[in-house]
């Protein structure tokens, strides 16, 4: 009972909240719905039993999400970039309740079928992992694994693409100017032990509990991001051979891994009794270049001269 | 139903009396600084009396410091922000001062 | 009592409404991006309402594996447009698409 009336809370904030974020009068005050939007749907997800997507949504959706697009409403301010109201459009209004409705509907006549427990917790032993998350992300459904990584290089590769000519070389994002002995400064002086220290536990504890290399990663790139932004870390340049190592990092071991199980009869099949230690290997590449790969996309292209 | 609950259940609700304290100050006070400052205040003593109350359902001391350290770390980063904003705000506002007579 | 699944997966039905109507009305890019990730999340809720079974033995660790990927991928794709949507600001110094604003594409 308390727990259906605690549901309806999180329910009417998150409605809320996204009807503010989309309809907001002003640019920045929508980002700042997004962010709270953001943090409803993590708790959404513990609601609804999945830790691991909470501990992803919270750190990715409304964490890295909220910094991109507030440094968007920057840059779009700086470039005095304005756009025609929005139109009112009753019409259009009724025609996206109308397939809410539907897809409600939808929701309502789901049947009862069985799921993929069963199958996966049958196959657990020998994939690697206790945490069943972990075992379909790194060994059940390698497949998708390995090209998010290589989405994620395609898609910095495309960011980059956007340096004008002269900044190609140079480091990413803008010049901060921080007080050296501001708050700011302390701030992300103090922060990052700690933020190193979670991001890495994350990432071990992944293959036991909820945790993983997008988790880990995620607060490893919030770490860097934010000593970048107190002044205390530069970013490095574009062409630097660690960085551009680290970024390739994960998808080079899980391929090599992947070709490894091939000579043994499946790609991307992991033998029983290496599992655990291929697992832990792939976590580890893989959170060096998630890490490495969101702190950039979050940082743009480099727009400095070199 | 045993002491550490009532205990709870009465940290708790005073924790939730900042929290209202804090966003009617939010709502209410006129300028960005009085605003911060019901803000970082209320709410930070709203968390600290919640962080608190559940104290008394831990099941360790391991919960325990982690309930500390959230606590501890929601004041780091409220304070943090509560300068820059403050700071920013007084940037934004000091030449429009200077043009009034 | 209502299974959490029903309830959020109603949440996100009516999320992709929202953010389906944010996208198609504003003009505004980085709105109808912001809108665009409302629909996402409201997606990926109902997906996961479809991971709660009943009679209850446990979450279902496939769907919420695929939509931790989705998540990863959602971030880059907004990242991906965000810079685009930056250039076309610097370059034109309009956040909307010329179609939008009656001019001539």
């Amino acid at each position: 009972m308390i727990g259906t009336a605690l549901d309806l809370v999180v329910v009417a904030l998150l409605v809320a909240a996204a009807l503010a974020a989309v309809g907001a009068r002003g640019l920045f005050a929508g980002v700042v719905f997004f962010v709270g939007y953001g943090v409803f749907v993590a708790i959404a997800w513990l609601r609804l039993d999945a830790i691991d997507v909470a501990l992803a949504e919270a750190a990715i959706g409304a964490g890295l999400t909220g910094v991109l697009l507030l440094g968007a409403v920057g840059h779009l301010t700086r470039a005095g970039a304005g756009a025609p109201p929005r139109r009112p459009a009753i019409p259009l209004a009724l025609a996206c309740a109308g397939i809410s409705v539907m897809l409600g509907w939808a929701v309502l006549s789901l049947p009862d079928a069985p799921g993929l427990q069963a199958p996966v917790a049958a196959a657990l032993p020998g994939s690697g992992s206790t945490n069943p998350v972990t075992s379909v992300l790194l060994n059940f459904r390698a497949f998708d694994t390995l090209l998010e990584s290589i989405v994620l290089l395609a898609v910095l590769v495309g960011v980059w693409a956007l340096a004008p000519d002269a900044a190609w070389g140079g480091r990413p994002g803008l010049v901060q100017r921080v007080r050296p002995d501001g708050v700011l400064a302390g701030f992300g002086r103090l922060l990052p032990p700690l933020g190193l220290l979670v991001g890495v536990y994350l990432v071990w504890a992944g293959t036991k509990q909820p945790g993983g290399a997008f988790q880990g990663g995620t607060v490893l790139a919030a770490v860097w991001l934010l000593a970048s932004m107190a002044g205390v870390a530069r970013a490095p340049r574009v062409t630097s051979l660690i960085l551009r190592a680290a970024l390739v990092a994960g998808p080079v071991l899980f391929l090599a891994v992947g070709m490894a199980g091939a000579l043994g009869g499946s790609f991307l099949g992991l033998r029983p009794d290496w599992a655990a230690a291929l697992v832990l290997t792939i976590e580890v590449g893989l959170t060096l270049s998630i890490a490495s790969a969101l702190a950039l996309l979050v940082l743009g292209p480099p727009e400095r001269p070199a | 139903m045993m002491a550490a609950d009532i205990l709870t259940g009465v940290l708790v609700l005073l924790g939730v009396a900042g929290f209202f304290a804090g966003s009617v100050g939010l709502l209410r006070f006129p300028d960005t600084h009085s605003r911060l400052h019901a803000l970082t205040k209320a709410d930070n003593l709203g968390l600290g009396l919640i962080a608190f109350g559940l104290a008394f359902q831990a099941e360790g001391v391991a919960d325990i410091l982690k309930l500390a350290l959230i606590w501890g770390l929601a004041i780091l980063a409220a304070g943090t922000a509560a300068q820059l904003v403050a700071r920013s705000a007084l940037e934004e506002r000091a030449p429009a001062e200077e043009d009034a007579p | 009592m209502i299974p959490s699944a029903t309830l959020f997966g109603l949440a996100g039905a009516a999320l992709v409404g929202i953010g389906l109507y944010g996208f198609l009305a504003h003009a505004h890019l980085l709105r109808r991006l912001l809108s665009f990730n409302v629909l996402g999340s409201g997606v990926f809720l109902m997906f996961g309402a479809a991971a709660w079974r009943s009679p209850w033995i446990g979450a279902d660790a496939v769907p919420h594996a695929l939509i931790i990927t989705g998540i990863v991928v959602k971030l880059a794709g907004s990242a991906l447009a965000i810079a685009l949507l930056v250039q076309l600001a610097r370059a034109t110094r309009r956040a909307a698409l010329p179609e939008d604003e009656g001019r001539p594409p």
